[in-house]
Order: structure tokens, then C-alpha cells, then sequence
């Protein structure tokens, strides 16, 4: 094998392949090279399976991500909101889980507020609405209840 | 004569050696890896071989892959009237699975099979033993090398066989069924998740392992002439085959 | 000077070797003879290091090989060069770069001076720089006896071992090889060992002489005491007397 031809190939192997993993884990994976905007967290009774990487949005605009799920003390789910810095939300703001479609993803849906206080990066939005259970919303409407 | 217990009890026992054996080489073939003296020219010409060398066939598997992908999910999906999900049946699919899985299949039959030719054939002309004589250690001189380059070669065919399952799933979805291109992407975008691709790349790292680690054990164990060199290739193929697929669904169990 | 001493390996239960005793002398070519699959191969391999007994010790120059580990046993193994049957050339590389293979992995010569001892070890095999950069498998079997000679003889080792040197050459070829070991070896003074059953021939080179038999060595002397030896299975093994116990 001649010398050059190996480097050459082998170089050019490396370079396609690693812009590849760029483009699944940064385009895609929406893996933070820079971590960019602020935090919020949310507190919901239920997600109903909200993964992290699902999407935040404003008005149908995606404006950040789910950064982490986890359990918190009082059993109720904790849920931390990357945001684009731009995004500014107030005191009286509203976070709620949604879902696209009927097989579609979950999502985050803010509905930014009006009120006077902003919340400041690391603050946390008071008012959630979990999940719509369709179970739930059956049973009630079975029952008569709706 | 053996009774059946003592057979199944026999079995068990060959079996376990033998899983030892090989975990105990693969492993101090990496630890080798390790230490000096190393040999970036001996990785470099068996990523050349094991990654560059398979690039078309990989390419090829793949973009059939993922048309297929866009043919098959395009009418399952229709049904529920959620064409807009293509883009992401087709992204999960193969990062999740395919991409890894049939990456590591192509490349144990492609490469693999001709490292367990090339190590028996050293072995039975005792080129391994003429290593050792020399004070070279065969496992470093003739293992480490392809067992880095194979570490190194398939979590980027695995990214490269993704990324033009992805194109070839375009292809089929937009470009003839008509599903908006905006669709495509963006529900891909929304749906595959960072673990998804961390999956993904550690299945293929794991995968990488074993094709390498099982074409290079029985390549180095081969016994008995050019008849042996022949069996050690087919049950390379087979044996890593059947691990891959047993890996899979170990780690998938784990990443879910 | 090697001393073997109660060398012994079973393989799959049957054993091989069965307490193996054999001084060889340093400076000299020993030839050791018996039938096919007597374990004369197995007894090379365990002088070079390749396989390690179930008991019994090598000393070499004092020092047990096959107890010796790490920096001490890579040491005894570059006093130690192995001549394989077939040769045991690296296929992916040319003439010149197998010749040169000990000397690249094994020392920092600057590359002119590793062009300069290989052309000289393949002068000494007679074979001239149009084979340079051939491969090993556009060789005929002589020729890579020759290169395989000439790599063993790269490292300057004090002990050199041959493995059945002129099996499956032709009479001519067999000549070439003997006169190359003959003329190596009054060049360099190694001690050598060389395991060959072809009998009369070997004779030509062997300074001293044992026959392997069941494992052990059976007699050990010079040619002319060996070819004079009362033992009626030396005397049937050297005249080549048909052997129909051989199952």
C-alpha cells in the first residue's frame, strides 16, 4: 500500500465520520457544546413520561428544552427548562405538559405572564398544569361528569 | 461414554473457559494498546482496511436502509394520518437500532472475516510464533492494532451509516411520497433526544469490540491447518452475528 | 551451553516429552533426530520459548528460561534466533523490510545503518539487492529459507535454532542450505540446534548428534559415535529400516 494513499484515506474516513457524530449529537441530539441561556424549574404532580431533550415552547415557538427530569421530596416531578436567553417570563406565568397529535411528543407549553415581577434565571415558574390524562377525561365523560 | 449430565456438565464448562479465555483477550489486547512501544502506522493501515475500505459497502446498506425505512413508515404512518412523523420513525430507527446493528453485521463480514484469515494464516505459517522469538509480543504487534482501529472505525461508520439512512429516507419520503421537507426535519429534530445518539454511540463502541475481539481471537486460536483457517472465518461470522444481536438487546434493556 | 534437564509435556493427556535430559554444547551445530512426531518440534519450541513445560528446566548460560518473566526473559529471547520450517516471513512485507523487522523494533539504528547490516546479512545468505523488494510468497521455498536465515542472523544471536531446514527442498537446494549454515556459522560461531529427520544428509553439518525416541533422548554423541551405537532403534531409525509398529 502506498503511504499517502492510507493517510489520505484514512483522514478523510476520520473527517466524514466525526462531522456525522457532529451533525447526530449537536443537530440532532441537541447536545450544548456551549451552554447557552438560563434555567427555570417547574414542578408538576404529573409529566406523564416528558423525557429530557423535549421541546419548551411559547406560542408554538420552541424556546428551549428540557434540561432534567427527576423526582422531588414531596413526590411531585421536578422538571428543569433550559430557555433561550430572550425569553422572559413573569411571576404569574404558566408551564403545562402537552402533547402533539395523538401519537405525537410530548412537550412543555409556557404561557409567559404579564405580571410585574420577572423570574430571574434559576427561579422557578409557580403556576403548572400536569398532563391531560385521557383516561381521565374518558372516565368523566363516561361518568357524566364532564 | 458420557451420561447427558455429564455432557450438559461438560458443555458448561468448555463454554465458560472459553467466554473467559476470550474476555481475557480482548482485554489485555487494549491494555497492550496501552503501552509501549506504540504503533500509529500498524492503527493507521488497519483503519484504513477496517473503516475507509468499507465505506461503500456501509453507504450503500444504509441509504437502502432508510428508503426502505421511508417506504415502510410512510404507510404504516398514513394510517393515523401522521405522515409528519416520518422524519423521526426514520432517525429513531436507525440510531437507535439499525444504524449500530447492521453496521457491526457489514463490518464483521466484510473485515472481519479476512482478520481471522490474516491472523490464522499466521499462525499456521508460525509467523505469530516468529513475533515472539523476536521478542515482539504477537498480541500487541498483530491484535492491538486492528482491535484500536476497529474501537476507532466502527462508531464512525455507525455515524456515517445514520446520517445517510437519514438522506436516503429523505430521498423516499420527500422527494417521491410527498411528505413536507420541513416535516421531516424538524420532527426529527424534536423527537430524538441526546440519549438517543449517546445509545447509539456506545452500542457501536461495544459493537466495535466484539467484531474486532472475535475476528482476532479465532484468527489467533486457529488451529490445524488451512482447513482451520477456514472454520475459525465462518465461525467468525457467526459468532459475532449472534453477539451483536444479544448486545443489542442487553443494552438496549439498559438505555431504555 | 544449553542444559535441558527432565523436560516434560503432555498435550491432551498424551505426553510428549516424558523427563528430557540433553547438554548442548556451546559453539557447535547438535543435530537432533528421530521419526516424525517423536517430539522434535515440541523440544525446539520449548528452547525458543514458545511453549512452557509442565516441568523440567532450560538453562541457558545459567539462567532458567522457563521461569525467567518480563525484562529477563526478553532478554534471554534476543540471545535466541528461530529458523521455522516454512520460514515464517511476514507476508505483508518485502525482503528487505522482514530482514529489517528485529532491528526496527528492537533498536533506535539510524535507517542507513539498518540498510547497511541488512544488505550485509542478505550478502551473507547470497542474495542479491534484485530481491530487495520482492514478497515473500514471489519466493521459491529456497529463497525464503535464505531471507528467513538471514532475518534470524540480523539480531546476532548467541543460539540459533532450525526446524527441519531442508524438509521438502530438492537435493540442490538442500546443498545451498547446508552450505549457507555451514558457512553462517564458521562466520559467526552460533551455537546451533537443528531438528531434522533426513537422514543421511543432516550428518553433513552435525557436530554432535542426539536421537529423540518416546520422548527422551535415547543417545547423544558425535556422528561416528552415533552411526557406531549398539541401540538396535538408532541403528534401525539411521539405516532406515521400515518401521511396522507405527500405527
Amino acid at each position: 500500500m502506498k503511504k499517502g494513499a492510507a493517510e489520505l484515506g484514512v483522514g478523510l474516513f476520520v473527517l466524514l465520520g466525526v462531522a456525522c457524530l457532529i451533525y447526530l449529537a449537536v443537530h440532532l441530539g441537541e447536545t450544548e457544546i456551549l451552554q447557552r441561556g438560563y434555567q427555570v424549574t417547574a414542578i408538576f404532580d404529573n409529566v406523564s413520561g416528558i423525557k429530557e431533550g423535549a421541546a419548551v415552547e411559547v406560542a408554538g415557538v420552541e424556546v428551549g428544552r428540557v434540561e432534567s427530569v427527576r423526582v422531588g421530596p414531596d413526590s411531585r416531578a421536578v422538571l428543569v427548562l433550559r430557555l433561550k436567553p430572550w425569553v422572559e417570563l413573569r411571576e404569574d406565568a404558566i408551564a403545562s405538559i402537552r402533547t402533539k397529535g395523538i401519537i405525537g411528543d410530548k412537550f412543555v407549553k409556557l404561557s409567559p405572564g404579564s405580571g410585574e415581577r420577572p423570574i430571574p434565571p434559576g427561579g422557578r415558574i409557580r403556576e403548572t398544569e400536569s398532563a391531560l390524562e385521557w383516561e381521565e377525561l374518558i372516565a368523566k365523560f363516561i361518568h357524566g361528569k364532564v | 461414554m458420557l451420561t447427558a449430565v455429564q455432557r450438559v456438565g461438560r458443555f458448561s464448562l468448555d463454554y465458560t473457559q472459553r467466554v473467559g479465555r476470550f474476555t481475557l483477550f480482548v482485554f489485555s489486547a487494549l491494555a497492550l494498546a496501552l503501552l509501549p512501544p506504540y504503533r500509529p502506522r500498524r492503527v493507521l493501515a488497519e483503519t484504513y482496511f477496517i473503516g475507509f475500505s468499507s465505506l461503500l459497502i456501509i453507504g450503500l446498506t444504509a441509504a437502502f436502509t432508510g428508503m426502505v425505512l421511508g417506504l415502510q413508515g410512510y404507510y404504516t404512518l398514513r394510517k393515523f394520518g401522521a405522515e409528519s412523523a416520518l422524519g423521526s420513525a426514520v432517525a429513531l430507527s436507525l440510531i437507535r437500532e439499525l444504524g449500530p446493528v447492521l453496521t457491526a453485521l457489514m463490518v464483521s463480514g466484510r473485515a472481519g472475516s479476512a482478520i481471522t484469515a490474516e491472523i490464522g494464516i499466521m499462525r499456521i505459517t508460525e509467523q505469530l510464533d516468529a513475533l515472539d522469538t523476536m521478542a515482539v509480543h504477537p498480541v500487541q504487534y498483530v491484535v492491538s492494532p486492528k482491535m484500536v482501529a476497529g474501537l476507532i472505525s466502527v462508531p464512525l461508520l455507525t455515524a456515517i451509516f445514520d446520517v445517510v439512512g437519514i438522506m436516503g429516507g429523505y430521498v423516499v419520503g420527500v422527494g417521491l411520497l410527498g411528505v413536507s421537507s420541513g416535516a421531516y426535519f424538524s420532527g426529527m429534530i424534536q423527537s430524538v433526544v441526546n440519549l438517543d445518539v449517546k445509545g447509539g454511540v456506545v452500542k457501536s463502541l461495544v459493537f466495535g469490540l466484539i467484531v474486532t475481539g472475535v475476528a482476532c481471537y479465532n484468527g489467533y486460536f486457529t488451529e490445524r491447518g488451512a482447513e482451520g483457517v477456514s472454520r475459525a472465518t465462518t465461525h467468525t461470522v457467526v459468532t459475532s452475528a449472534v453477539l451483536v444481536l444479544a448486545w443489542d438487546y442487553i443494552l438496549t434493556s439498559f438505555f431504555m | 551451553m544449553i542444559e535441558i534437564v527432565d523436560l516434560c509435556r503432555s498435550f491432551n493427556g498424551q505426553r510428549v516429552l516424558d523427563g528430557l535430559s540433553l547438554s548442548i554444547p556451546p559453539g557447535e551445530i547438535t543435530v537432533i533426530i528421530g521419526k516424525s512426531g517423536a517430539g522434535k518440534s515440541v523440544l525446539l519450541k520449548h528452547i525458543a520459548g514458545l511453549l512452557t513445560p509442565d516441568r523440567g528446566r532450560i538453562l541457558i548460560q545459567g539462567v532458567d528460561l522457563t521461569r525467567a518473566r518480563g525484562r529477563e526473559r526478553l532478554e534471554l529471547k534476543k540471545r535466541i534466533g528461530v529458523l521455522f520450517q516454512g520460514g515464517a516471513l511476514f507476508d505483508s512485507l518485502t525482503v528487505f523490510d522482514n530482514v529489517a523487522f528485529p532491528l526496527r523494533e528492537k533498536t533506535r539504528l539510524p535507517e542507513a545503518e539498518i540498510r547497511r547490516r541488512v544488505r550485509q546479512r542478505l550478502e551473507q545468505v547470497n542474495l542479491t539487492p534484485e530481491v530487495d523488494d520482492k514478497y515473500p510468497d514471489e519466493l521459491s521455498g529456497g529463497m525464503k529459507k535464505r531471507v528467513a536465515l538471514a532475518r534470524a542472523l540480523i539480531q546476532e544471536p548467541e543460539i540459533l535454532l532450525f526446524d527441519e531446514p531442508v524438509t521438502g527442498l530438492d537435493p540442490p537446494m538442500t546443498n545451498a542450505v547446508f552450505h549457507l549454515i555451514e558457512k553462517t556459522h564458521r562466520e559467526t560461531g552460533y551455537t546451533g540446534v537443528v531438528v531434522s529427520h533426513d537422514i543421511p544428509a543432516i550428518f553433513r553439518i552435525a557436530q554432535r548428534v542426539a536421537m529423540l525416541h518416546d520422548g527422551r533422548i535415547i543417545a547423544a554423541g558425535t556422528p561416528e559415535e552415533i552411526q557406531a551405537h549398539p541401540d538396535p532403534v538408532v541403528q534401525g531409525f539411521i539405516r532406515g529400516e521400515p518401521d511396522f509398529h507405527e500405527s
